[in-house]
Order: structure tokens, then C-alpha cells, then sequence
């Protein structure tokens, strides 16, 4: 398979599964309501998976992407993200500039 | 649902883009950020308007450039994509029953322009009741042109600023996504879940590579949750 048949196969493959879950709740309607520890575990999709994505970056890289990440950890607790992002791109530019 | 133009659909209409404006002010660097990313990854401009306008799912777009790579990984990409806008199906059930007046096709084409922050939007404008054709698709619909529109411009102005990683812009993106994550952690449980997410994502990075850490990290954070988690009240 060529690498642009990927690409879009890769895409509408993307499209197809945000869509079917953007529909399924409409059609599902208000029959699906998980409760207790199944509510618990849909709550956490999205903070597990934010994390999943970029914890290799933050903590198995090197030190500059750590020290960065561990630089906008801070400001994200505290400020809007435009602060953080402006604070972790500038903290990874510095450090890989030092330690690099 | 084109039923022509009434003053009341013009002005809901009004209202949609006046409450959905900061968001779209927001999404303009991510969806700049998304399109030049992208192209470093290999992908053009048409590549990157067709994901944006098919997938139009922030979060789940930026993993996937993440993660992308030759050959292209297509389960982990559809596996991620899923994780990622499993929320989705939440949200267009929460809001089944306040457009549950409008015509049944209309809806399923319409809900293709369901995001955070018209969801958001439009639960509030909704209150308990209903809520107007409108509103909710053409905010949804303003919203999605913007999207589109700046990831496009990313994409044919990113390959002109050259390597992303020389001015870390590779790094705005970990750092959005901890902007992101901070939201979530409110309780003792979204701070384990977290912690427990990295440790294994990162384990799993260094010992059986890429793109498996996002399902060991995600499945060992919901994990976490569903066992020891204290299931909190939800609003219905």
C-alpha cells in the first residue's frame, strides 16, 4: 500500500470512528447513562489518554522536555493555556539551547 | 431544516457566533499549530483540510500526528482517534433529547459538527429545554470552518518556517496537552489516574515502542479509575 493510500485510508478511518461516537449518543439518547464505576472509567478516557499521548515526550526524552514539561505542569495548575504553551515552547527552546 | 431565514433564526444565529467567538480565538494557533505539524509529518495541504474537515476533532488530530509514522500505524491511529472522542458519545446523548424536535437526518448530519465547545455552549443555552436549529448547527458550523481554515494555513505556511523542533514548536503541542490534562485533574482520583497513565505510557514507550504506550497508558489509567476510583455525583 502506497504511503498516500494510507494517509487516506488513515483519515476516513478517523472520520468514520468520530463520527459513529458523535451519532451513537444521539441515538442511543438518554437510554445511555453509565453510572457508578462505569461512569468513573468514562471520566477518566479523557485525562488518561491526554496523558498516555505525551508522557514518553515529557519523561523519557531527555532533560530539557522534562524540565519544560515540569515548567508548564506548574503554569497549567495555575493560568490560562495560552501561558502554558507560551511557557513550555520558550523553558524547551532555552534548556535545549544549555543542555543540548 | 432550511426553513428560510426568520428574524428569530437570524438572531439565534447572531447569539451562536457572539458565545462561540473566544473559542474560535483559542482554536486558531492549535488548528496553525495542527496544519504545520502535519506537513512536517509528511502530509499536504489536501491531506490536512480532508482530516480537519472529516475528523474536525482537535485532540484526536494532534495525537495522531503525534503518533504518525511510516508506514503509516492505522489500528493505533482508529484505535486513538476512538479513546479519544469516546466523550463524544456522552455528549451528543446529553444532548439527544434537547434537539429531539428536529428532523431525525438533519440531526445525525448535523451532530458531525459536535466539538467541546459547542457542546458546551449549547448545554447552557439549552438549560433543561430545547434547543434551536439555528444555534446549535450554525455555531457548529462557524466553529468548523475555522478549524478548517486555520489548519489549512498552517499546513501551507508551516513547510515555509521550517523544522518545527528548532523553535519548539513541537513542544507547544506537550504543552497544550498538559493544559488540557491540569483541567481534568480536579479530584484524587483524575491526579491517579494521571500519574498512573504516565508511568505505564512511558514504560511501555521504552520497552515495546511507539504507538503502544497510548493504549498501555490509557488502559492502565481507566483501570485505576474504575477500581479505585470514588464515583462522584454527575449532574443528569
Amino acid at each position: 500500500m502506497s504511503e498516500e493510500t494510507a494517509t487516506l485510508l488513515a483519515i476516513l478511518g478517523m472520520a468514520a470512528v468520530t463520527f459513529g461516537c458523535r451519532i451513537s449518543g444521539l441515538l442511543l439518547g438518554p437510554r445511555f447513562r453509565p453510572t457508578g464505576r462505569l461512569r468513573t472509567a468514562f471520566d477518566a478516557i479523557p485525562p488518561a489518554v491526554l496523558t498516555a499521548v505525551i508522557a514518553p515526550t515529557v519523561l523519557a526524552t531527555g532533560w530539557p522536555e522534562t524540565l519544560a514539561g515540569a515548567a508548564a505542569i506548574v503554569v497549567a495548575l495555575r493560568a490560562p493555556m495560552l501561558a502554558t504553551i507560551v511557557t513550555g515552547v520558550v523553558a524547551v527552546v532555552a534548556l535545549r539551547h544549555g543542555l543540548g | 431544516m432550511t426553513t428560510a431565514t426568520s428574524p428569530t433564526a437570524t438572531a439565534e444565529i447572531r447569539q451562536a457566533i457572539v458565545d462561540i467567538a473566544p473559542a474560535m480565538v483559542a482554536a486558531a494557533p492549535i488548528g496553525l499549530l495542527y496544519g504545520a505539524l502535519a506537513t512536517a509529518k509528511g502530509m499536504d495541504v489536501v491531506d490536512v483540510l480532508l482530516a480537519s474537515g472529516l475528523i474536525f476533532a482537535g485532540g484526536a488530530q494532534l495525537a495522531a500526528v503525534q503518533i504518525w509514522d511510516r508506514p503509516v500505524p492505522i489500528a493505533a491511529l482508529l484505535f486513538s482517534t476512538l479513546l479519544i472522542n469516546a466523550r463524544y458519545i456522552l455528549m451528543s446523548a446529553s444532548l439527544a433529547p434537547k434537539v429531539a424536535h428536529l428532523p431525525l437526518l438533519g440531526r445525525i448530519l448535523g451532530f458531525h459538527v459536535l466539538a467541546d465547545e459547542n457542546w458546551a455552549m449549547s448545554e447552557r443555552r439549552a438549560g433543561g429545554g430545547r434547543i434551536s436549529a439555528p444555534y446549535f448547527f450554525g455555531m457548529g458550523t462557524v466553529f468548523w470552518i475555522n478549524w478548517m481554515s486555520f489548519s489549512a494555513l498552517g499546513a501551507s505556511t508551516g513547510p515555509l518556517i521550517g523544522d518545527p523542533t528548532r523553535w519548539g514548536a513541537d513542544f507547544a503541542f506537550t504543552a497544550m496537552f498538559i493544559a488540557l490534562t491540569a483541567g481534568f485533574a480536579r479530584s484524587r482520583t483524575s491526579v491517579a489516574v494521571i500519574v498512573a497513565a504516565a508511568a505505564a505510557a512511558t514504560g511501555a514507550h521504552l520497552t515495546i515502542g511507539a504507538p503502544w504506550h497510548v493504549l498501555a497508558g490509557a488502559l492502565t489509567g481507566i483501570t485505576v479509575a474504575a477500581v479505585f476510583g470514588t464515583p462522584e455525583e454527575t449532574a443528569a
